[in-house]
């Protein structure tokens, strides 16, 4: 294109001038720039600009608003987690409380119950000792009337004749000490 | 072989106006600043339609563009200079634009004209000095006195602070437009061997394959080359405009 249009307006300029020092093109050029780049100063100051800046920061304050959400949920599901592990650990305390309880209170019973129990059986047990020691002493009573009798006859068989009472009573006596 | 300075000719297409003795003509340098601003209108206003929250591929490239700006303002002028972040989004856009559309073969590079680059810089370097003065007011010519510098050799500082600053437009201007003309320049030597030597026979079309290589590489360090030299004319801009905003450093 430039090449046929040149051949057109050949002698418009300035003759073996070296083009981009050539005056007479100045003014023309200078108008054009000043009109196309006017145009695009105003383009972008009040068109593009404003709004490839707004949209940059519309991300920004997105990006920044996602991350405040998110980090308000995380701290709500911390508090959630914490809540949770309180009333576990209150519901752990509690139940060892319970627990403990229990187990004392169970422990006092039975106590209570074996004392009575020991008890009763120690009556009786010394109830027992009691007839034992009577059943003893009335038997040791009989012996000595038997021992008596026993010896009173074998010497009667022995002698033929009966022994005085109180020489055997002290016999028996004697021989029962020993 | 083809004229290699013949791609920068302005070319007429047709007048516009006529300021006194002056014709406005649109040529096809305006036609590419045209094709500029639509393009990169289209892009924008194009790749942020959706307003997605997820980027696409488009919007994507959207976004990375504005933070590629916005955090080169940030870096080197403060977020007081964010001010001016229309401005020299403006700037990078175009300067880049342009830069890219040049490289498309038969098109005109708009920033290979002195003219366009000194403009751009000129505008940077008013907006330096109005918003200086009317921020700072006097205080403004702190930014030619440097902290801590011995009495006697503060006037020389001074003045070559001050030269410094009024050299800033040439420079800033220069970089570009050298570059790209000596890219676009470079190529076309470069091309032109390869059809040189490619109507020399055999052995002609054999030679040409290594001029061919280094066109194709020279056409991608060009790539990087129109990045970059969009990137400094922005980054300088920032460093300039942070003058004007905080000029006691």
């Amino acid at each position: 294109m430039a090449t046929s249009t040149h051949t057109e307006v050949p002698s418009e300029h300035g003759k073996g001038v070296f083009p981009p020092f050539d005056p007479t093109t100045f003014p023309s050029q200078l108008v054009w720039l000043i009109l196309t780049f006017a145009i695009l100063y105003a383009l972008m100051a009040k068109v593009a600009l404003p709004r490839i800046g707004g949209i940059i920061e519309d991300r920004h304050k997105r990006v920044a608003d996602d991350v405040a959400a998110a980090g308000k949920l995380k701290a709500e599901s911390e508090a959630a987690v914490a809540a949770y592990e309180k009333a576990l650990a209150e519901a752990r305390a509690r139940a060892q409380v319970i627990a403990a309880e229990t187990r004392d209170k169970q422990a006092a019973e039975a106590e209570t119950s074996r004392k009575t129990l020991e008890d009763q059986l120690n009556i009786k047990l010394a109830d027992a000792e009691k007839t034992i020691a009577a059943t003893k002493q009335k038997a040791m009573a009989e012996v000595r009337g038997i021992a008596t009798d026993a010896a009173k006859a074998i010497v009667e068989r022995l002698t033929g004749k009966a022994p005085a009472d109180a020489a055997v009573s002290s016999a028996v006596d004697t021989a029962l000490k020993s | 072989m083809a004229d290699p300075i013949h791609q920068f000719q302005i070319v007429n297409l047709f007048p516009v106006a006529k300021v006194g003795d002056t014709q406005i003509m649109f040529t096809n340098s305006a036609a590419f600043m045209v094709a500029a601003v639509t393009v990169i209108s289209i892009f924008l206003i194009a790749g942020s339609a959706s307003r997605s929250l997820v980027p696409g591929r488009l919007q994507s490239m959207v976004e990375l563009s504005y933070e590629f700006v916005a955090n080169a303002i940030r870096s080197t002028a403060g977020s007081d200079g964010m001010r001016f972040f229309p401005f020299v989004f403006s700037l990078f856009m175009f300067v880049l634009t342009v830069n890219l559309l040049g490289l498309i073969p038969y098109t005109f590079t708009v920033t290979s004209h002195i003219i366009v680059t000194v403009t751009l810089a000129m505008s940077v370097f008013l907006t330096v000095l109005v918003y200086g003065f009317y921020k700072n007011g006097l205080h403004f010519f702190n930014l030619f006195v440097p902290k801590g510098i011995p009495i006697y050799i503060l006037p020389l500082i001074v003045v070559i602070e001050v030269i410094s600053f009024l050299s800033r437009p040439i420079s800033h201007s220069v970089r570009l437009f050298a570059n790209m003309l000596a890219g676009h320049i470079t190529l076309k030597v470069f091309a032109g061997f390869v059809t040189l030597l490619g109507s020399a026979g055999a052995v002609g079309i054999a030679g040409a394959v290594l001029p061919l290589g280094l066109v194709v590489a020279i056409t991608a360090l060009e790539l990087l080359v129109a990045f970059l030299q969009a990137y400094v004319f922005a980054i300088l801009t920032c460093i300039y405009l942070n003058d004007a905003i905080h000029p006691g450093h």
